[in-house]
């Protein structure tokens, strides 16, 4: 038949090929990995005298960045391959970050100031006298871990069922996921719903039995970090690079017309944003164990739109840019807090403008472009295919 | 209000809830040999009639062409058929048992009738290839999208259309790459693959050099018969080399209907349209 050729020229990748089919995901992974052993082996074995060590606050550091790359990778999943504009993911991820600091204070027990075994310390100081319903079964890590997961993935589909069907797109979107973290945020203020109000949940002791100042711990947690953004990576992968991934991306281009090929586009863009928001969730319950706190500032509309500045600057569009930009924005933050704080929102705010106006493509974009230039002497054939890589793309790289 | 008429809708007691319904389409009837009644239809925007009281039957498998000044509401009408546009009154039937008025977009591609834009719009980031496999006719759900993979009978219809339209060279090159013509081609190409019962084709040939038009007019030629075509256009050439039956739309209505002739010959046309454009 005519078509076994386009078969054979296709060599269709099966679910590990399409997982890592893209070369510079391929590269972020190994230094990924690579990178947390090291900084394992440099806290655990090598003693603190040698150059070699890496001291705990370091690790503590590593793990958070990695757990803002899973939120940005999040974002970009939706924005990047889908075109929705969430400034709201903060609160998915402060959701997730809330369930898991729920359990870290079931976890305290009689150790706390006021030595209650049954009631947190500010339910005891706010005259409580048992504990709320929806505090019960965050003794049990299970419980918690399914809730991390179901809250924030049921709100997203809630709010992605009344957005998407009724065709609320572009900034109008954006505005009312602004809108849904900042209610969200207000609400976590209130004393009155049982989540620690101002303060949050704090003052949190052990995790699973381990101690939770414990450099093993830490160093525990900066591995579960790197291999939960590893594992999402790829089935993030996996699922953009399906045909469904293809149709994501070509909702994000013309939605009207993938309406008129057939496809229910309000279905697609529910689950996918229903499988972002569980990301950015899982980043959240990994941040607030290896922060040691969580309060509704979480929730602020600002955090939201740092995100996407972080995904803006690595490159949107491509899972390991958004990783990217996660990690160097917040090593800026970090150096940059510590030399000159007052002016970091400058900085931030210059920066986004700076790659909105001048690399759309963010840093990924301009390594590309460098490499395409280098490349250019010798082979000119390889600007055919520019832009295109990694881009979930599994037909790519084929001849007829 | 609407509310509680809903609760009131849901617990009828001489029904099955809506959720527990066959979801499957039903066939699409054709047993008095018309595939699309549109009757009565208006649709006006902000006081404009774009259509008005328009009737129009199409027999399956037949080959019509649409013809009309600018705003005679040739667009307006396919975007009535395929739900894009809600009208103000009137019906529009495919077969005799579906009310195309309460289906969405994507229930009317999957009921057969696949549409070709007035401007080319392809999914310019993806291959060509890949435009192909999305216009597939197939389950259209996302789980069984992420697991799917290319069977090799749809290999193989991919493939034919592929030569039909001439876009082997291109297979897998981006679609934004493409020529106007060239993504003419690939759209027409969605069309084919999607296997509708029938074709909408908005202007076809605009943009495309004389030969290019002579296939596309054999190429839809072709498909009359196993398939029902209407076609919009201006090129009065082509027209002429393809139609059968010919219907004239004025100011959103139905001003002449019958073979080229017959049309030419009608007064009224060649006051309202023929007249002016030679």
């Amino acid at each position: 038949m005519i078509g076994t050729d386009i078969q054979s020229g296709l060599s269709r990748l099966g679910i590990w090929q399409s997982m890592l089919a893209s070369k510079g995901g391929n590269i972020f992974l190994i230094l990924l990995l690579a990178g947390t052993a090291f900084a394992a082996v440099g806290n655990l074995l090598v003693p603190p005298e040698s150059a070699m060590h890496v001291d705990t606050y370091t690790i503590t550091l590593l793990g958070k960045y990695l757990s803002f790359a899973l939120l940005a990778m999040a974002v970009d999943v939706v924005w990047g391959y889908c075109g929705i504009l969430s400034l709201g993911h903060g609160a998915f991820f402060a959701l997730g970050g809330y369930g898991m600091g729920m359990y870290l204070m079931r976890q305290i027990g009689d150790r706390g100031v006021y030595g209650n075994p049954d009631l947190p310390d500010f339910m005891v100081f706010l005259n409580w006298s048992e504990l709320p319903w929806f505090w019960q079964g965050f003794d049990q890590f299970w419980f918690a871990f399914i809730m991390i997961l179901f809250v924030p993935g049921f709100l997203a589909f809630v709010f992605g069922w009344l957005a998407f069907r009724s065709r609320v797109t572009g900034v109008y979107l954006s505005i009312m996921t602004q809108a849904l973290t900042y209610a969200l945020m207000l609400a976590f203020f209130r004393n009155e719903m049982g989540f620690g109000g101002n303060n949050g949940l704090t003052d949190f002791k052990e995790l699973l039995g381990f101690d939770l100042q414990a450099d093993s711990t830490r160093v525990g947690l900066l591995v579960c970090t790197a291999l939960t953004l590893a594992i999402a990576y790829l089935v993030s992968q996996f699922i953009l690079s399906s045909k469904a991934g293809r149709v994501i991306q070509a909702i994000r281009d013309s939605e009207s017309r993938v309406r008129f090929v057939g496809y229910k586009t309000e279905n697609y863009k529910i689950w996918l944003f229903v499988y972002s928001a569980v990301l950015a969730a899982l980043a959240g319950a990994l941040y607030v164990p290896q922060v040691g706190i969580i309060n509704p500032g979480e929730f602020s509309p600002l955090n939201s739109i740092e995100i996407v500045v972080w995904v803006a600057v690595g490159g949107r569009g491509l899972l390991y840019g958004a990783i990217l930009g996660a990690l160097l924005v917040n090593f800026a933050k970090t150096q940059f807090t510590g030399i000159l704080p007052e002016a970091w929102l400058f900085a931030l705010g210059a920066l986004f403008v700076v790659v909105t106006v001048f690399l759309p493509k963010g840093v990924v974009g301009l390594l590309s472009m460098f490499a395409r230039l280098k490349k250019k002497p010798e082979d000119p054939d390889t600007q055919s295919g520019a832009g295109s890589d990694g881009t979930a793309n599994s037909t790519q790289g084929v001849a007829t | 209000m609407s509310g509680l008429d809903a609760i009131r809708e849901t617990i009828r007691r001489d029904r099955v809830f809506d959720f527990m319904l066959d979801k499957t389409l039903p066939a699409v009837d054709v047993s008095h040999t018309v595939l699309l009644y549109v009757e009565g239809l208006s649709v006006s925007f902000d006081g404009f009639k774009a259509l008005n009281n328009l009737n129009l039957y199409i027999d399956d498998g037949e080959l019509r062409c649409l013809i009309g000044a600018n705003g005679a509401g040739k667009t307006t009408l396919m975007d009535v058929i395929t739900g894009k546009t809600r009208p103000d009154e009137g019906t529009v039937y495919f077969g005799q048992t579906h009310d195309l008025l309460n289906k969405s977009e994507a229930d009317i591609a999957e009921l057969g009738i696949g549409r070709k834009f007035q401007k080319p719009t392809v999914f310019e980031q993806l291959t060509v290839f890949e435009n192909l496999e999305l216009a597939l006719r197939m389950d259209k759900g996302i789980f069984s999208n992420i697991l799917y993979t290319l069977q090799s009978h749809q290999a193989d219809l991919i493939a034919s259309v592929i030569d039909t339209v001439g876009l082997r060279e291109q297979i897998f090159q981006q679609a934004g790459a493409l020529s106007h013509g060239q993504k003419q081609w690939l759209e027409i190409g969605m069309l084919l693959v999607s296997e509708p019962r029938l074709l909408l084709v908005d202007e076809p040939v605009a943009g495309m050099t004389a030969q290019e038009t002579e296939s596309t007019a054999e190429l839809l030629t072709s498909l009359a018969g196993d398939r029902t075509v209407v076609v919009v256009e201006h090129d009065m050439a082509f027209v002429r080399s393809i139609a059968r039956d010919v219907t004239v739309l004025h100011q959103g209505s139905v001003l002449a209907e019958g073979t080229m002739d017959e049309v030419q010959n009608n007064p009224e046309v060649i006051e309202v349209y023929l007249g002016e454009a030679p």
